[in-house]
């Protein structure tokens, strides 16, 4: 079992890398280290846009801004922390996500876990989506706020609770809440759906609770331009009070940025813990974030973004349509560019991940704590940089291994459809 | 025929009659035994004595009297008819305990009826509505004050000891580059390779191809320079705390913390939902009377599981903790040690392996080491080292772990790279410790603010004489001597910052993070500038 977990690689996350083969000595806990390396397709990192390893734009200014500025500043933003490319790097996100400004943190989780502290305590009220991701949990209860949980994309439910919270909450103890915020995700990573947000933020400007939207997965990846789903749905990005997200997916760097009104921008940097007392973001990765979004908006000079946008969404949508015919179960999402299949206990998955790596082709498999119980699933993550000789020759070894392993739970579409695939369609 | 005391008494005003004689032997037998009922209407009677007058020669005013008492006795000897021959317990039941009885049911019924409370009428949708509509929730943020619009320095060059702000060239003690790593060739050049091989993220977390084989050379090298088995990188040098210590200390547990702790710790306890006793900062005296009070007071303390969290070098206050003392304490009263090295990782001991190497402790001792790495090594994340066993259960439970990307590869290979460095370059912690010598020096006698960090320790604190009784205003005024001495002298100093949800009370100041690379005239050019200032501001 351990060894689908933690496989080391050897080069960088692309859609093809070496992965370190480990021999097991007898069913000890030690896995050592061989000098073998397997080149296998990557359909496991987060690397959506393909900016993932070497990039033509990207790198070159990444190795400048390293020579200029070194790894790391060692010193919190507010003391010596703030580089000049810090402040171009929060402009440039605000612009991104069209909201006024921007700040920016190290580390994803650590920006969820810090800001939400600050935005409220004591006497108010946190209601979440009941698969939001562990950072939101953490700093939901740190806190110190009510939590309430709402059923996973159930805008009626949230209705729901909310008249319950603030009329109960009214006439029981007089004392009405002090402010509630409503925590939803963009796209979840466990299950790859995409959030209702319009009929959510709707509800909420009429009950007079904030919004905190965390794109962690949808920024970058979804939408026309890439803004994420705010941009995909329609919804004003101004009725979203607080937008937040990461930068080690599509943009392949690391970090987290929280955008928002200029008002409260300037009160995250006056009192969040993360941007007075921890390490400011290394400078090169911060470089990166810069140029990404450069490529991305086609400022670069080149329609590199656009290309990687449109071949994300080809890539998704035929490697989604083959699975189901297949016969793949599936959560599968519209426009979205992860896939999971086959809810089911985790055992067969891994089994499956086993064989499929013997073909070169790695996958995540993800069981409890992350997901319940008896739903463990293989999960998929489709890159820009995957070609479609890439995405066959997947599709053919899940296929088989498929078979293998019987987690094809519905029958196969019959063979006159299949030769409606190789019309792709453009959603 | 009377028989006194407890004995069971089947008196009735009868005639012993040779017919009823042997009748009433048999019962009186079976009295003893069994509760029966009377055989006599008229009952039987369970005084000791009986003394019916039945003297003519009794006196007439005495006779209403006896009348009174015989129709009492009647009355009574009609009530206890049913219970005549019952003893229960030894106890022998008479009328008015049937009454008691009765009386305490009643009592018992009515306490254990619920109190009229008016039907509670469920809200109806209109009203729901009305309310939604009159609730006005609070700002999501309180209005901004002037003090919130202070911007910090813009760098326009790396952050060493030499940095630019605004065109100018400004000596920079605001950073944590202890060892002048910052700008190293080496680092850079191990960097460059790493980048052109992995590019700049991970995207992923460990467990899902985020491992790269840089992260797990890394740890290696570090558990080889510690000389411990096992080590865990973390991708944020805060996060390092705030998931380490909720991964081992869960609810219930006692946990006896320094007050002085810095922010990351303090989350880290608060998420642990563990009993949280604080003592005085690096106070040892403190440290032990409140190990003692935890051991002696509470007798189930001996069945939970106990830690002791403490900073090697305080953040807070540049102090340094004398770890033999506290390993003497964790020792004679059982307790783990959690430590922080953040600050004295590559700088203390004689080859900057720590404040185990500082103080002569095996580094055994201490059950979890951590540290963030963006201080001496001049790079970014954080590790946490100790046992196998401790580490490996770290990989599935710590949640800044298994949630997170992973550290991006190019910093784990720059970390690599400035431990070789320390290890090659001995003479980096002398010319450290030779600078912070000379800056004490320097500082002794100055006005209005005095040292308050240890002598050896590579944060240098000056706090405030007098505090002027709000914190508030005291930050603003070190606020302002920084900005002025920026300003005026050209120089970064760090003025202590403070969100409100920070908890540690210790009193604010001016730090000076000193490094291998600042030379001798940067060191009195601090020294005089902060004199004048604070001799211009303070007094």
């Amino acid at each position: 079992m351990k060894d689908c977990f933690a496989r080391p690689i050897a080069s960088a996350p692309d859609a093809w890398f070496d992965m370190v083969e480990r021999d097991w000595n007898d069913g000890e806990k030690v896995r050592d280290r061989t000098t073998k390396r397997r080149r296998c397709l990557n359909l496991g990192s987060y690397n959506y846009l393909g900016f993932g390893s070497f990039d033509e734009y990207c790198t070159p200014r990444v190795i400048e801004s390293l020579k200029k500025f070194s790894a790391s500043t060692c010193s919190s933003r507010v003391d010596a922390g703030t580089t000049s490319v810090h402040v171009e790097l929060e402009e440039c996100v605000a612009k991104y996500v069209r909201k006024h400004s921007a700040i920016v943190f190290g580390m994803g989780y650590a920006t969820n876990s810090f800001i939400i502290p600050v935005l409220i305590g004591k006497g108010g009220l946190i209601i979440s989506d009941s698969l939001n991701h562990s950072s939101i949990i953490n700093g939901a209860r740190g806190s110190g706020a009510n939590i309430r949980i709402f059923q996973h994309n159930t805008p009626s439910h949230l209705e729901r609770i909310l008249r319950e919270e603030i009329a109960e909450r009214q006439t029981k103890t007089h004392k009405p809440w002090k402010k509630i915020i409503v925590i939803v995700e963009g796209i979840y990573s466990m299950e790859g759906e995409i959030c209702k947000l319009p009929e959510i933020v709707s509800i909420c400007k009429k009950y007079k609770a904030y919004v905190y939207l965390d794109e962690a997965h949808s920024i970058g990846a979804i939408g026309n331009t890439g803004r994420g789903v705010c941009e995909l749905l329609g919804v004003n990005t101004a009725d979203v009070d607080i937008m937040m997200g990461t930068f080690s997916k599509s943009f392949a760097s690391c970090g987290g940025y929280i955008a928002g009104s200029k008002e409260l921008i300037q009160y995250l940097k006056h009192h969040c813990p993360a941007h007075l007392y921890a390490t400011s973001i290394s400078t090169p990765s911060a470089q990166q974030i810069i140029s990404a979004i450069r490529v991305i908006l086609g400022e670069d000079g080149s329609n590199r973004g656009a290309q990687k946008l449109a071949r994300i969404r080809e890539n998704s949508n035929y490697f989604r349509s083959e699975l189901r015919n297949m016969g793949f179960k599936g959560m599968l999402a519209r426009k979205c560019k992860f896939l999971y299949q086959n809810e089911s206990h985790l055992l067969p998955h891994k089994r499956a991940n086993s064989k499929r790596n013997m073909k070169q082709v790695a996958i995540a498999v993800v069981g409890f704590p992350a997901t319940p119980l008896m739903l463990g699933r293989a999960r998929i993550c489709i890159s820009a940089s995957h070609s479609k000789q890439d995405l066959i020759k997947a599709l053919e070894v899940i296929s088989k291994v498929g078979d293998l392993t019987g987690i094809k739970y519905f029958p196969a579409a019959p063979k006159k459809q299949e030769a409606e695939k190789d019309t792709i369609k453009l959603v | 025929m009377m028989i006194e005391n407890n004995l069971l008494i089947d008196f009735s005003i009868i005639k012993i009659t040779e017919k009823n004689s042997k009748a009433n032997l048999l019962h009186l037998h079976s009295c003893g035994q069994t509760i029966s009922p009377a055989p006599n209407p008229l009952g039987s009677v369970r005084t000791l004595s009986l003394h019916f007058a039945r003297s003519t020669e009794q006196k007439m005013d005495t006779n209403l009297v006896e009348m009174f008492r015989a129709g009492l006795n009647w009355v009574t000897m009609a009530l206890d008819a049913p219970s005549a021959r019952v003893v229960l317990f030894g106890v022998r039941i008479q009328w008015h305990i049937f009454v008691e009885v009765l009386l305490g049911f009643v009592i018992v019924i009515l306490l254990s009826q619920k109190s009229y409370k008016p039907p509670k009428r469920p809200l109806t949708e209109q009203e729901i509505d009305e309310l939604c509509d009159e609730w006005v929730p609070e700002p999501l943020i309180p209005p901004i004050t002037e003090d919130m619009m202070h911007e910090p320095p813009v760098l326009e060059s790396a952050a060493g000891p030499h940095t630019t702000v605004n065109g100018k060239d400004v000596v920079n003690f605001a950073s944590a580059n202890y060892l002048g790593l910052i700008g190293h060739e080496k680092l850079l050049e191990s960097c460059t390779s790493a980048l052109e091989k992995y590019g700049v993220g991970s995207c992923g977390p460990r467990g899902f191809y985020g491992t790269i084989d840089v992260h797990l050379d890394c740890e290696t090298r570090i558990s080889k320079f510690l000389s411990t088995p096992d080590t865990i990188l973390y991708s944020y040098g805060l996060s390092t705390m705030f998931s380490t210590i909720p991964c081992f200390c869960k609810k219930g547990d006692i946990i006896v913390a320094d007050e002085g702790v810095h922010w990351g710790i303090q989350n880290g306890l608060q998420l642990s939902r563990s009993t949280i006793v604080y003592f005085k900062h690096n106070d040892m005296d403190s440290l032990r009377s409140t190990l003692e009070k935890i051991m002696t007071k509470n007798k189930r303390s001996k069945n939970l599981r106990r830690y002791i969290v403490a900073e090697a070098v305080y953040q807070n206050s540049g102090q340094i903790a004398p770890l033999d003392e506290i390993v003497k304490l964790k020792e004679k009263y059982k307790f783990r040690v959690i430590l922080d090295e953040s600050n004295s990782f590559g700088v203390l001991g004689r080859s900057g392996r720590g404040l185990a190497e500082h103080h002569g402790v095996p580094i055994e001792k201490i059950d979890v080491v951590t540290a963030a790495m963006g201080h001496a090594l001049a790079t970014e994340g954080g590790f946490c080292t100790g046992n196998a066993r401790i580490i490996d259960y770290q990989r599935l439970s710590s949640s800044g772990y298994v949630f997170s990307a992973s550290l991006p590869p190019y910093l784990a290979s720059a970390a690599i790279t400035a431990i070789d460095v320390i290890d090659q370059n001995p003479e980096l912690l002398v010319k450290m410790k030779h600078n912070i010598a000379l800056l004490w020096k320097g500082l002794k006698d100055i006005k209005g603010m005095s040292l308050a960090s240890d002598p050896e320790s590579p944060i240098v604190f000056l706090k405030l004489e007098k505090s002027s009784g709000s914190t508030k205003e005291d930050l603003l005024l070190l606020e302002k001597m920084a900005d002025r001495a920026l300003k005026e002298d050209s120089l970064l100093v760090v003025s202590s910052k403070k969100s409100f949800l920070d908890k540690c009370r210790l009193p604010v100041g001016i730090k000076l993070l000193v490094s291998a690379g600042h030379s001798e005239s940067d060191l009195v050019k601090v020294s005089e500038s902060l004199k004048r200032l604070a001799s211009e501001l303070l007094l």
